[in-house]
């Protein structure tokens, strides 16, 4: 039985251009498919959209679906419009967790798009804005039985609600020559250790973590995450001068002037009369333009680790916020340095848990009750690398000011010992 | 109760292992790369410490991809490509080869299958992507049309590498802003106060945290024709949105006041500067589905002023500091209005405090 497709003037003009066309992959389903369920779903959802381009109005409701056993993992969608378009009147995503650094093999995708085509609507992306897998649209039922069927395999619900959310990382050592830490691990270490938080929101609003392997940050982490933790390193920018002269060579002197020595935010870098680069490296801070220019003459240190920064976020409530760095270096080399940053993160979240307000994010948690009282809560001690510059106010009681600097020069008469 | 009745109980397996779904030469040479280069746009070349070296050819799509389009790519990276895939968070997907003959082939047959190449480097990627009409809901406008309709006219700078560095632009369909920073943002920007339907308020929200839940104060509650419901003091309120969500009476979009505004200079990178929010520089952007032409045009009236004037490697925000903001407004011909200076917590570090200016 052939069902008649509902006119979509509007959409019908996104086929038109050479970018590919989502509307006509959404036709495909709904011309070409063999299960009718899904030509039917797939002509209701184009009717909706094509009233949406027409009111410039959204028509999905949110409501409660999950599947058993967990809270979360589901965007439910019901239709307002459910009367005019009912076969897509329940078309809520799943969102799955991705593999660490996102790599398939064509397999697996092809796996979970059988599958997905038996119970949803053909409809996927990858990935989501925080990460996840979206397979976009199917019922209540649909919903459970997919899910049943592709967690037999491997694949495991994201977060949604006010919980910890699906991670992210950066390709990473997998295929980058900047990478100063072990994404994946990080990664997965971090988010399984929370599988319980991520399952079942019960946190006042969302929890994200985000992995880049180096302060390039292509995870966005600093802007985005709640807990940011990039690799970097603490000795000298490696140097092959033979390749820095052959880069001269080829670019010419004026060029490795103007677009590596003077963008140096530190005036850290210098090129000697013999074509030779000299790194100030003490006052290297590590920002990667140099390496990102001369990715065959420069590359990063031996003695890395990973920055991590605290309580990034976007507009709502209080306005942007960017992560402030709580951890300015730590090694991760033994299983015990990786325990160290886990716990790092659980008593994050268990102050995040016991003294946010609801739907108060981290990084507005700490900007209500300030910095030290959040660094005290965590009992991490304080450190100049956490601001840009020591306070402007004189508003500030400092009785105990002699115990405090006392306190300072104890640790630092420690680390030296160490 | 019968076996096959129970409820099944859920693997909580989390997050995969990428290891296993990972192409066999970056498993062998994993940590332990020397350097990459590219040969051409839209390909990575990296060697490895061990001398072996790959081939990446990165790929942008619709993203919203049917299970049709999903098999076309799949079937092109068995048949030119090796098997494994990865994406990238702006969503292009990237093959990788072992061997360089391959490369020329796998692009000719993604491109004949009608997807684009490209993407790397200075170019301007995948513009990254939210839900929209499609599938969220509270938003103001569709984000898979509005990519569309963008890549569409930037698509040559996709395939190209010819910006001063990479362009990284985000769309979001609401104040919420989950397309996060860009190089360019295009996101809605309510321009008049939520309408409240008083008959559903009591029903559907709870009251206590729709009045917490405003940026200002301006929501409290109120007995509205003898029914407990909420009122929005009209002068404070900025328009946000964020009651929206957790109280679907109060309708926040609207098909005439529901506007865009584009925004510009976010940058996440720490390199050379330290990472930058996005500033507005223009509103009022008509919301025009199916094709969005006012918003493109401003974009790429933008991106003609930045391609012409910033330096090799300079980001948006790199240029717009070295150059000055009353510069990127003459060179972009947008105007500058009151509502582009800040009065919001922390406003007055953004004003000019010096006499630092350029004539």
């Amino acid at each position: 039985m052939t069902i008649e497709a509902r006119k979509t003037p509007m959409l019908d003009q996104l086929e038109e251009g050479p970018w590919p066309s989502f509307i006509s992959g959404i036709k495909r389903l709904r011309d070409r498919h063999p299960d009718q369920r899904i030509n039917e779903v797939t002509n209701d959802l184009l009717g909706q959209l094509e009233h949406s381009y027409n009111t410039r109005l959204g028509y999905w409701k949110g409501g409660t679906v999950s599947v058993y056993g967990y809270g979360g993992g589901i965007i439910p969608r019901f239709s307002e419009v459910g009367d005019m378009f009912p076969k897509s009147r329940e078309f809520h995503t799943l969102r799955v967790q991705p593999p660490a650094g996102n790599h398939y093999t064509t397999d697996m995708l092809r796996q979970l798009a059988d599958s997905w085509e038996r119970h949803g609507s053909g409809l996927q992306t990858f990935h989501g804005q925080t990460g996840n897998i979206m397979f976009i649209g199917t019922t209540t039922k649909g919903t459970q039985h997919f899910f049943n069927e592709i967690n037999e395999y491997g694949w495991d619900l994201g977060g949604a609600g006010p919980c910890v959310r699906t991670a992210m990382s950066c390709v990473g050592a997998a295929r980058c020559e900047q990478s100063c830490a072990n994404e994946m691990k990080i990664h997965r270490l971090l988010v399984n250790n929370f599988t319980d938080d991520v399952h079942r929101p019960a946190l006042p609003y969302k929890f994200k973590f985000k992995v880049s392997g180096c302060p390039n940050d292509c995870q966005n982490s600093i802007e985005r995450a709640d807990m940011a933790v990039i690799g970097t390193w603490r000795d000298d920018i490696k140097i092959k001068q033979d390749e820095v002269k052959a880069f001269v060579g080829a670019k010419g002197r004026r060029y490795v002037i103007d677009n590596v020595v003077t963008r140096c935010p530190t005036n850290a870098i210098s090129l000697t009369d013999d074509d030779q680069v000299v790194v100030d490296n003490r006052n290297c801070v590590k920002c990667m333009h140099c390496i990102n220019v001369m990715t065959k003459a420069l590359s990063v240190g031996d003695d890395k680790g990973v920055t991590v920064l605290i309580g990034g976020k976007r507009t709502l409530k209080i306005g942007d916020l960017m992560g402030t760095v709580i951890i300015p270096f730590k090694k991760l080399e033994t299983e015990e340095d990786y325990e160290g940053l886990v716990e790092l993160a659980e008593e994050t979240i268990d102050f995040f848990a016991e003294n946010a307000l609801e739907h108060e994010r981290t990084g507005e948690m700490i900007e209500r009750i300030g910095l030290v009282n959040f660094l005290e809560g965590i009992g991490v001690e304080v450190d100049p690398n956490m601001v840009n510059h020591p306070r402007q106010s004189s508003y500030v009681r400092m009785d105990e000011w002699d115990a405090e600097a006392e306190k300072w020069f104890r640790r630092k008469s420690e680390e030296k010992s160490a | 109760m019968p076996e096959k009745e129970k409820p099944r109980m859920p693997i909580e397996s989390g997050c995969p292992d990428g290891w296993q779904y990972m192409h066999p030469a970056l498993r062998k040479n994993y940590g332990m790369w020397d350097y990459h280069d590219r040969p051409r746009p839209g390909v990575l070349h990296h060697v490895s410490k061990t001398g072996d070296e790959i081939w990446t050819v990165r790929v942008g799509t619709q993203r919203i991809l049917d299970v049709f389009s999903l098999r076309t790519l799949m079937d092109i990276v068995d048949e030119k490509g090796d098997g494994y895939v990865r994406f990238t968070i702006r969503s292009n997907l990237e093959v990788t080869v072992t061997d360089k003959s391959r490369v020329e082939p796998l692009i000719q047959a993604m491109e004949d299958a009608g997807f684009v190449v490209g993407g790397t480097g200075p170019s301007i990627s995948t513009l990254s992507h939210t839900q929209g009409w499609l599938h969220c809901d509270i938003p103001g406008t569709d984000a898979s049309g509005v990519v569309k309709s963008m890549m569409d006219e930037l698509i040559t700078e996709f395939k190209r590498e010819e910006m001063p560095n990479r362009v990284h632009i985000t769309t979001s369909c609401c104040q919420i802003n989950c397309g996060g920073q860009g190089d360019i943002a295009i996101n809605v920007q309510h321009t008049k106060p939520p309408k409240i339907n008083h008959d559903l308020v009591s029903n559907v929200c709870e009251r206590p945290s729709v009045v917490a839940r405003c940026p200002v104060a301006a929501i409290r509650p109120a007995m509205v024709n003898g029914k407990p419901s909420l009122e929005v003091d009209e002068k404070k309120c900025i328009c946000c949105g964020a009651c929206f969500p957790p109280c679907p009476p109060m309708q926040i979009n609207d098909p005439e006041h529901t506007k865009l505004a584009v925004w510009v200079g976010g940058n996440h990178s720490n390199a050379r500067s330290k990472p930058t929010f996005q500033k507005l520089v223009a509103a009022g952007i008509p919301n025009n589905p199916p094709r969005w032409p006012e918003a493109t045009a401003i974009v790429k009236r933008i991106l003609a002023a930045y391609k012409k004037d910033a330096r090799d490697w300079e980001r948006m925000s790199d240029w717009v500091e070295r150059i000055g903001w009353p510069r990127f407004f003459e060179l972009t011909e947008l105007p500058f209005t009151k509502f582009h200076i800040d009065n919001w917590r922390g406003a007055r570090q953004s004003l000019n405090s010096s006499t630092h200016i350029r004539f």
